[in-house]
């Protein structure tokens, strides 16, 4: 729905498609072919070059880093992968990702309900602005929000005296991923939002329902399937995230140093076996939340079909 | 997003108390002011701590100016690979049917997913010294990896599935009929493509061009691995920025970060008015087929 609505909607939160299913469904003998016959040229050029570039590009690289953990063990494997190092920096990732998630979650339901439900001043000024996540380089972000938030910087000074500190410790890095992940949650939930009917509501309304069961039983219910997208779009880019995080880290072993910088930790020192090991790990991972969030899209047209 | 801003009227039924309605959006303002504006701020802040003179300086100094030919050079290079991609992938993807689609777009899609430090490492696995290829590359004298190809490669990767990704959805929701028409009117192949598609897909083949330009222009961390970090050949900006910044250098960092984040701001702009053409030619086009 999301994609006819909006005609030029952000590639990097755009959320990974489902076919539709034409009325000109494939007949039972059009089934049995690759392809189904059209007037138009050009298939098996377009198609023939995607799929020669895809693989150069990506795929024959990704299966170079496969093949190269295969040269270890399985018991070096694990042993790579588990090391206590590693393990603290799996947890201080997957939990800084995740908070940083749920901070987005709950930021960006906010903005994207103010944004498409009330007006002020600035607002397109303001709408525009959440997309600066995507177009500013990451090295930049860091090092503005270290600044920032160090303890002699604008926002860090005042937070010294209420005892938290925030550059070069694990919130600093809770800090940067909200920054990167901040868009995926508005703008997945905002042209949800925007397509709600005005109906729905009034009737709500209309049977007796306070203004928070409204929001409660009829608008939230209607956010949860882009809103749990653009949570995992944010944990996903959150996990792999490197530029932004290793400014304001601190990067200390067991303590602030995230996976990302331990691959590279590793290739500095030429263990390329125990780099690609980490980064096999970190592939899997990828692939795995690539399949939830298909997976809830197909829950989300499932269900939105449905209720039509 | 235009749509988000053409608030929908509202009876007093459906609408919250005016002090709430402050109050959230007191509380989304403030959010983003210090997680956006404020940063966004400091950038420019920092570089002129130090007045306009001490900034000029840092960003005509030699190797900055170097770092910035750089990170032009391999946009100019990455841009076309992944336009000319992204065209041939959504005309195969939206405007055919076959078996396996599903697969080739999340196949097209992964990249988005993987961590720039894995992409980096990919290459270095293909091309460095003790890969696949090294000995065949140092036999040759060809550099690849701590080289201006290996940065351009991990960028490639990097900005894959912009364009891709822009124009699937838009040509497949924009069917096969006009271009049936013109093949059935005796175009050839390429006179349908320039003179019916291309200008069908205008706005929104700008629209992925500038988010892969942005992208392009700013990675680090896959163009950190592979780069080596040569001052003055194998940096560039953003990476120049980190080198500055850890010697402590912060006018020149921030100097040069702003250079960055004002091709940001950029690229905030003209993704606006992108969306703003779109919107009224999609207008536009609605008001003539009414007309008929």
């Amino acid at each position: 729905m999301a994609e006819l609505t909006n005609p030029v909607p952000d590639a990097a939160l755009r959320l990974p498609m489902q076919r539709v299913d034409h009325p000109s469904a494939p007949s039972r003998a059009g089934m049995m072919q690759f392809k189904q016959a059209s007037v138009l040229p050009g298939f098996n050029l377009a198609l023939g070059y995607t799929v020669v570039y895809l693989s150069l590009i990506v795929l024959l690289p990704l299966s170079a880093l496969v093949l190269k953990t295969t040269s270890l063990s399985w018991s070096a494997f694990w042993q790579v992968v588990t090391a206590d190092q590693v393990m603290a920096a799996y947890r201080l990732t997957f939990g800084a990702s995740l908070l940083a998630a749920v901070i987005n979650l709950f930021a960006g339901l906010l903005v994207a309900w103010v944004l498409v439900r009330y007006e002020f001043v600035g607002k397109r000024l303001i709408d525009a602005l959440v997309d600066l996540p995507f177009a500013l380089p990451t090295a930049v972000a860091g090092i503005a929000l270290t600044t920032l938030y160090a303890p002699n910087g604008l926002i860090g000074e005042w937070l010294v005296p209420l005892g938290i500190q925030v550059a070069f410790k694990p919130l600093g890095i809770v800090v940067a991923l909200t920054f990167i992940g901040l868009p995926f949650v508005v703008r997945t939930v905002q042209p949800v939002l925007q397509d709600l009917e005005a109906e729905l509501e009034e009737a709500a309304a209309c049977l007796g329902a306070s203004r928070w069961q409204t929001f409660r039983k009829v608008i939230f219910p209607a956010t949860v399937p882009a809103l749990l997208t653009g949570f995992t779009l944010a944990f996903a880019r959150a996990v792999g995230e490197y530029g932004s995080v290793i400014f304001i880290a601190g990067n200390i072993p067991f303590e602030s140093e995230i996976v990302p910088l331990l691959i590279i930790g590793k290739l500095e020192q030429y263990d390329y076996a125990g780099a690609t090991a980490i980064a096999t790990v970190m592939l899997v991972i990828s692939f795995g939340l690539i399949f939830l969030i298909n997976l809830i899209q197909w829950w989300h047209t499932r269900r939105h079909g449905m209720r039509k | 997003m235009l749509l988000a801003t053409a608030t929908v009227q509202r009876s007093a039924a459906t609408r919250e108390p005016t002090w709430l309605r402050w109050l959230l959006i007191g509380g989304a303002l403030a959010f983003l002011g210090f997680f956006l504006v404020l940063p966004l701020l400091s950038v420019f802040a920092e570089a002129l701590r130090k007045g306009w003179a001490l900034y000029w300086q840092a960003l005509v100094e030699p190797d900055a100016l170097s770092a910035l030919r750089l990170t032009l050079l391999v946009t100019a290079v990455a841009l076309p690979l992944n336009l000319v991609f992204g065209v041939a992938a959504a005309w195969a993807i939206a405007k055919f049917d076959f078996k396996g689609k599903s697969l080739l777009i999340t196949l097209i899609d992964l990249p988005f997913s993987v961590s720039p430090v894995v992409a980096g490492l990919v290459y270095v696995l293909l091309f460095g010294a003790q890969g696949w290829f090294g000995p065949w590359l140092m036999a040759h004298d060809i550099k690849i990896i701590f080289a201006i190809p290996g940065i351009v490669l991990a960028t490639v990767f990097i900005t894959f599935p912009f364009i891709a990704r822009e124009l699937i959805p838009l040509m497949e929701a924009q069917g096969t009929e006009e271009e049936q028409a013109a093949m059935v009117l005796g175009a050839s192949g390429w006179q349908m493509f320039w003179r019916v598609t291309l200008p069908n897909i205008k706005w929104g083949l700008l629209y992925g061009v500038i988010l892969c330009n942005a992208r392009a222009m700013g990675e680090f961390g896959a163009v950190s691995v592979v780069s080596g970090h040569i001052r003055g050949l194998t940096n560039t900006t953003p990476l120049h920025v980190e080198i500055l910044y850890n010697e402590y250098n912060f006018v020149a960092a921030f100097a040069c970060a702003s250079i960055l984040a004002l091709l940001a701001l950029l690229t905030l702009a003209a993704k606006t008015w992108v969306e703003w053409q779109a919107e009224r030619q999609r207008a536009l086009d609605a008001r003539m087929a009414m007309d008929e």
